[in-house]
Protein backbone atom coordinates (compact mmCIF):
# COMPACT_ATOMS: atom_id res chain seq x y z
CA UNK A 1 0.00 0.00 0.00
CA UNK A 2 1.35 3.34 -1.08
CA UNK A 3 -0.55 5.18 0.43
CA UNK A 4 -2.14 3.96 4.26
CA UNK A 5 -5.35 2.33 4.59
CA UNK A 6 -7.96 5.07 5.20
CA UNK A 7 -8.66 5.17 9.07
CA UNK A 8 -4.76 4.37 10.18
CA UNK A 9 -2.54 7.35 9.89
CA UNK A 10 0.89 5.93 10.35
CA UNK A 11 3.36 7.25 7.92
CA UNK A 12 6.66 6.60 9.47
CA UNK A 13 8.30 8.74 6.37
CA UNK A 14 6.78 11.43 6.59
CA UNK A 15 7.13 11.39 10.77
CA UNK A 16 10.71 11.18 9.61
CA UNK A 17 11.37 13.60 7.49
CA UNK A 18 9.24 16.10 9.63
CA UNK A 19 11.40 15.86 11.99
CA UNK A 20 14.61 16.25 9.88
CA UNK A 21 12.97 19.68 8.52
CA UNK A 22 12.71 20.62 11.95
CA UNK A 23 16.56 19.72 12.51
CA UNK A 24 17.84 21.58 9.53
CA UNK A 25 16.03 24.75 10.89
CA UNK A 26 18.10 24.18 14.08
CA UNK A 27 21.36 23.25 12.26
CA UNK A 28 20.75 27.38 10.80
CA UNK A 29 19.61 28.47 14.24
CA UNK A 30 23.36 27.21 15.88
CA UNK A 31 24.60 27.89 11.94
CA UNK A 32 24.02 31.62 12.64
CA UNK A 33 25.88 31.40 15.83
CA UNK A 34 28.72 29.83 14.29
CA UNK A 35 29.89 32.27 11.66
CA UNK A 36 29.46 35.05 14.28
CA UNK A 37 31.87 33.31 16.15
CA UNK A 38 34.28 33.13 13.34
CA UNK A 39 33.94 36.52 12.49
CA UNK A 40 34.52 37.44 15.71
CA UNK A 41 37.68 35.09 16.22
CA UNK A 42 39.05 36.40 13.02
CA UNK A 43 38.65 39.95 14.51
CA UNK A 44 39.96 39.27 17.47
CA UNK A 45 42.49 36.27 17.69
CA UNK A 46 44.54 37.06 20.92
CA UNK A 47 41.56 38.22 22.95
CA UNK A 48 40.16 34.83 21.69
CA UNK A 49 43.30 33.00 22.72
CA UNK A 50 43.66 34.47 25.85
CA UNK A 51 40.02 34.44 27.19
CA UNK A 52 39.73 30.89 25.70
CA UNK A 53 42.72 29.62 27.94
CA UNK A 54 40.86 30.54 30.86
CA UNK A 55 38.14 27.46 30.22
CA UNK A 56 38.92 24.21 31.71
CA UNK A 57 39.53 21.54 29.24
CA UNK A 58 38.88 18.66 31.55
CA UNK A 59 35.67 19.94 32.12
CA UNK A 60 35.13 20.23 28.43
CA UNK A 61 36.20 16.92 27.34
CA UNK A 62 34.24 14.95 30.03
CA UNK A 63 31.47 16.41 29.19
CA UNK A 64 31.99 15.37 25.82
CA UNK A 65 32.72 12.11 26.55
CA UNK A 66 29.01 11.89 28.53
CA UNK A 67 27.31 13.28 25.73
CA UNK A 68 28.71 11.07 23.10
CA UNK A 69 28.06 7.94 25.55
CA UNK A 70 24.46 9.49 25.72
CA UNK A 71 24.13 9.68 22.03
CA UNK A 72 25.35 5.56 22.62
CA UNK A 73 22.81 5.01 25.02
CA UNK A 74 20.18 6.69 22.95
CA UNK A 75 20.91 4.41 19.80
CA UNK A 76 20.65 1.89 21.45
CA UNK A 77 17.61 2.32 23.19
CA UNK A 78 15.73 2.96 19.49
CA UNK A 79 17.81 -0.25 18.32
CA UNK A 80 16.36 -2.14 21.45
CA UNK A 81 12.73 -1.02 20.92
CA UNK A 82 13.00 -2.48 17.13
CA UNK A 83 14.14 -5.51 17.94
CA UNK A 84 11.37 -5.36 20.58
CA UNK A 85 13.13 -5.52 23.27
CA UNK A 86 11.20 -2.72 25.59
CA UNK A 87 12.93 -3.08 29.15
CA UNK A 88 16.10 -2.83 27.45
CA UNK A 89 14.93 0.33 25.99
CA UNK A 90 13.61 1.77 28.90
CA UNK A 91 16.38 1.71 30.68
CA UNK A 92 18.55 2.78 28.10
CA UNK A 93 16.70 5.85 27.70
CA UNK A 94 16.14 6.91 31.02
CA UNK A 95 20.58 6.29 31.49
CA UNK A 96 20.54 8.82 28.50
CA UNK A 97 18.31 11.32 30.25
CA UNK A 98 20.73 10.98 32.94
CA UNK A 99 23.30 11.60 31.33
CA UNK A 100 22.11 14.59 30.07
CA UNK A 101 21.75 15.91 33.38
CA UNK A 102 24.85 14.68 34.48
CA UNK A 103 26.72 17.01 31.68
CA UNK A 104 23.89 20.08 32.83
CA UNK A 105 25.60 19.45 36.79
CA UNK A 106 28.96 19.37 34.81
CA UNK A 107 27.82 22.51 32.68
CA UNK A 108 26.75 24.02 36.16
CA UNK A 109 29.93 23.73 38.37
CA UNK A 110 32.10 25.40 35.00
CA UNK A 111 29.32 28.45 34.74
CA UNK A 112 29.21 28.78 38.71
CA UNK A 113 32.97 29.13 38.60
CA UNK A 114 32.82 31.50 35.66
CA UNK A 115 30.20 33.69 37.92
CA UNK A 116 32.59 32.92 41.21
CA UNK A 117 35.59 34.96 39.06
CA UNK A 118 33.04 37.80 38.16
CA UNK A 119 32.63 36.48 34.56
CA UNK A 120 28.81 36.54 33.67
CA UNK A 121 26.94 38.86 31.31
CA UNK A 122 26.66 42.66 31.80
CA UNK A 123 29.03 42.43 35.17
CA UNK A 124 31.24 44.69 36.43
CA UNK A 125 34.02 42.74 35.55
CA UNK A 126 33.30 41.70 32.09
CA UNK A 127 32.67 45.35 31.76
CA UNK A 128 36.46 46.16 32.50
CA UNK A 129 37.36 43.19 29.71
CA UNK A 130 38.81 44.17 26.41
CA UNK A 131 35.94 44.27 23.74
CA UNK A 132 37.33 40.99 22.37
CA UNK A 133 37.50 39.13 25.63
CA UNK A 134 34.04 40.21 26.29
CA UNK A 135 32.77 39.31 22.97
CA UNK A 136 34.00 35.54 22.92
CA UNK A 137 32.63 35.30 26.87
CA UNK A 138 29.33 36.94 25.19
CA UNK A 139 28.92 34.05 22.89
CA UNK A 140 30.42 31.38 25.23
CA UNK A 141 27.36 32.10 27.35
CA UNK A 142 25.29 32.34 24.78
CA UNK A 143 25.88 29.30 23.03
CA UNK A 144 26.61 27.17 25.86
CA UNK A 145 23.25 28.06 26.88
CA UNK A 146 21.46 27.67 23.93
CA UNK A 147 22.92 24.50 23.40
CA UNK A 148 22.10 23.92 27.25
CA UNK A 149 18.76 24.90 27.02
CA UNK A 150 18.49 22.39 23.84
CA UNK A 151 19.69 19.41 26.04
CA UNK A 152 16.96 20.42 29.14
CA UNK A 153 14.54 19.96 26.25
CA UNK A 154 16.19 17.09 24.84
CA UNK A 155 15.59 15.44 28.37
CA UNK A 156 12.30 16.40 28.97
CA UNK A 157 11.09 15.14 25.63
CA UNK A 158 13.11 11.58 26.16
CA UNK A 159 11.32 11.13 29.65
CA UNK A 160 7.87 11.63 27.70
CA UNK A 161 8.82 8.90 25.65
CA UNK A 162 10.11 6.72 28.38
CA UNK A 163 6.54 7.03 29.87
CA UNK A 164 5.50 6.10 26.40
CA UNK A 165 7.52 3.00 26.15
CA UNK A 166 6.22 1.87 29.68
CA UNK A 167 3.04 2.62 28.53
CA UNK A 168 3.12 0.27 25.61
CA UNK A 169 2.74 2.82 23.12
CA UNK A 170 5.95 2.72 21.81
CA UNK A 171 7.44 -0.33 20.29
CA UNK A 172 8.75 -2.81 17.52
CA UNK A 173 5.79 -1.73 15.03
CA UNK A 174 5.18 1.78 16.23
CA UNK A 175 9.47 2.96 17.00
CA UNK A 176 9.33 6.32 14.80
CA UNK A 177 8.43 8.79 17.90
CA UNK A 178 11.45 7.04 19.79
CA UNK A 179 13.25 7.23 16.57
CA UNK A 180 12.48 11.19 16.23
CA UNK A 181 13.53 11.81 19.53
CA UNK A 182 17.24 10.04 19.17
CA UNK A 183 17.23 12.33 15.95
CA UNK A 184 16.80 15.62 18.05
CA UNK A 185 19.08 14.22 21.05
CA UNK A 186 22.04 13.41 18.45
CA UNK A 187 21.80 16.97 17.08
CA UNK A 188 21.95 18.21 19.71
CA UNK A 189 25.30 15.61 20.90
CA UNK A 190 26.70 17.25 16.75
CA UNK A 191 26.25 21.01 18.23
CA UNK A 192 28.06 20.05 21.15
CA UNK A 193 30.65 18.25 19.02
CA UNK A 194 31.50 21.57 17.75
CA UNK A 195 31.27 23.66 20.53
CA UNK A 196 34.22 21.56 22.18
CA UNK A 197 36.92 22.91 19.83
CA UNK A 198 35.25 26.12 19.21
CA UNK A 199 35.57 27.05 23.00
CA UNK A 200 37.94 25.02 24.66
CA UNK A 201 40.70 23.55 22.32
CA UNK A 202 41.16 25.90 19.18
CA UNK A 203 40.42 29.80 20.68
CA UNK B 1 3.77 -2.05 2.44
CA UNK B 2 4.80 1.49 2.09
CA UNK B 3 7.97 2.24 0.07
CA UNK B 4 9.64 3.50 3.50
CA UNK B 5 8.88 0.26 5.64
CA UNK B 6 9.85 -2.13 2.28
CA UNK B 7 13.04 -0.34 1.99
CA UNK B 8 13.68 -0.49 6.18
CA UNK B 9 12.98 -4.54 5.57
CA UNK B 10 15.62 -4.68 2.81
CA UNK B 11 17.94 -3.27 5.27
CA UNK B 12 17.29 -5.90 7.95
CA UNK B 13 14.29 -4.38 9.79
CA UNK B 14 16.19 -3.64 12.82
CA UNK B 15 19.16 -1.79 11.43
CA UNK B 16 22.84 -2.26 12.05
CA UNK B 17 23.69 -4.40 15.34
CA UNK B 18 24.34 -3.25 18.77
CA UNK B 19 28.26 -3.90 17.75
CA UNK B 20 28.36 -1.18 14.82
CA UNK B 21 27.10 1.26 17.46
CA UNK B 22 29.14 0.63 20.13
CA UNK B 23 32.02 0.31 17.38
CA UNK B 24 31.00 4.35 15.99
CA UNK B 25 30.67 5.40 19.61
CA UNK B 26 34.53 4.06 20.66
CA UNK B 27 35.62 5.65 17.60
CA UNK B 28 34.22 8.95 18.55
CA UNK B 29 35.78 9.14 21.66
CA UNK B 30 39.50 8.08 20.08
CA UNK B 31 38.92 11.12 17.77
CA UNK B 32 37.95 13.64 20.43
CA UNK B 33 41.28 12.04 22.00
CA UNK B 34 43.32 13.54 18.98
CA UNK B 35 42.17 16.50 18.83
CA UNK B 36 42.44 17.44 22.29
CA UNK B 37 45.78 15.68 21.67
CA UNK B 38 46.36 17.78 18.80
CA UNK B 39 45.43 21.03 20.21
CA UNK B 40 48.50 20.31 22.42
CA UNK B 41 50.99 21.44 19.66
CA UNK B 42 49.63 24.97 19.23
CA UNK B 43 46.93 26.96 17.38
CA UNK B 44 47.51 25.98 13.90
CA UNK B 45 47.19 22.34 15.03
CA UNK B 46 44.00 23.07 16.73
CA UNK B 47 42.21 24.88 14.07
CA UNK B 48 43.23 22.35 11.40
CA UNK B 49 41.78 19.63 14.04
CA UNK B 50 39.03 21.82 14.36
CA UNK B 51 38.35 21.79 10.36
CA UNK B 52 39.18 18.58 9.92
CA UNK B 53 38.21 15.63 12.87
CA UNK B 54 35.45 17.54 13.84
CA UNK B 55 33.19 17.42 10.74
CA UNK B 56 34.39 13.80 10.36
CA UNK B 57 33.25 13.24 14.50
CA UNK B 58 29.70 14.86 13.10
CA UNK B 59 29.46 12.78 10.18
CA UNK B 60 29.80 9.79 11.97
CA UNK B 61 27.15 10.89 14.34
CA UNK B 62 24.48 11.91 11.22
CA UNK B 63 25.65 8.96 9.64
CA UNK B 64 25.02 5.84 11.82
CA UNK B 65 23.34 7.40 15.07
CA UNK B 66 21.05 9.30 12.89
CA UNK B 67 20.61 6.61 10.18
CA UNK B 68 21.39 8.66 7.74
CA UNK B 69 23.79 5.84 5.93
CA UNK B 70 20.28 3.49 5.70
CA UNK B 71 17.80 6.46 4.79
CA UNK B 72 16.56 7.27 1.51
CA UNK B 73 17.93 10.05 -0.78
CA UNK B 74 15.22 12.84 0.17
CA UNK B 75 16.49 12.97 3.44
CA UNK B 76 20.32 12.97 2.33
CA UNK B 77 19.32 15.63 0.01
CA UNK B 78 17.27 17.84 3.15
CA UNK B 79 20.56 18.06 4.99
CA UNK B 80 23.36 18.78 2.04
CA UNK B 81 20.82 21.32 0.95
CA UNK B 82 21.29 22.49 4.61
CA UNK B 83 24.78 22.47 4.89
CA UNK B 84 25.27 24.00 1.47
CA UNK B 85 23.27 27.15 2.60
CA UNK B 86 25.31 27.37 5.26
CA UNK B 87 28.43 27.20 3.36
CA UNK B 88 26.94 30.21 1.30
CA UNK B 89 26.48 32.06 4.12
CA UNK B 90 29.68 31.42 5.61
CA UNK B 91 31.04 32.62 2.01
CA UNK B 92 29.21 35.61 1.90
CA UNK B 93 29.53 36.81 5.21
CA UNK B 94 33.70 36.40 4.24
CA UNK B 95 33.41 38.54 1.09
CA UNK B 96 31.94 40.91 2.98
CA UNK B 97 34.45 41.26 5.43
CA UNK B 98 37.41 40.75 3.24
CA UNK B 99 36.96 43.61 1.00
CA UNK B 100 35.64 46.37 3.96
Amino acid sequence: MNAPAHGEHHDPFAAKLGMWLFLVTEILLFGGLFIAYSYMRARYPHEFHHAGGSLSIPIGVANTAVLLTSSLTMVLAVAAAHRGNLKRSLLLTWSTVALGGLFLVNKGFEWAAKFHHGVYPNSDHMASLPAGERVFFGLYFSMTGLHAAHVIAGMAVLSVLAILIAKGRIGARNPVVLENGGLYWHLVDVVWIYLLPLFYLAA
Amino acid sequence: MSDYASHRESDGHAGPGYGTYVAVWAVLLALTALLVLLSRFGQRAAVAGLLTITPVKAALVFYYFMHLRYERALLKGVLIVTLGTLLIFFGLTYADVAFR
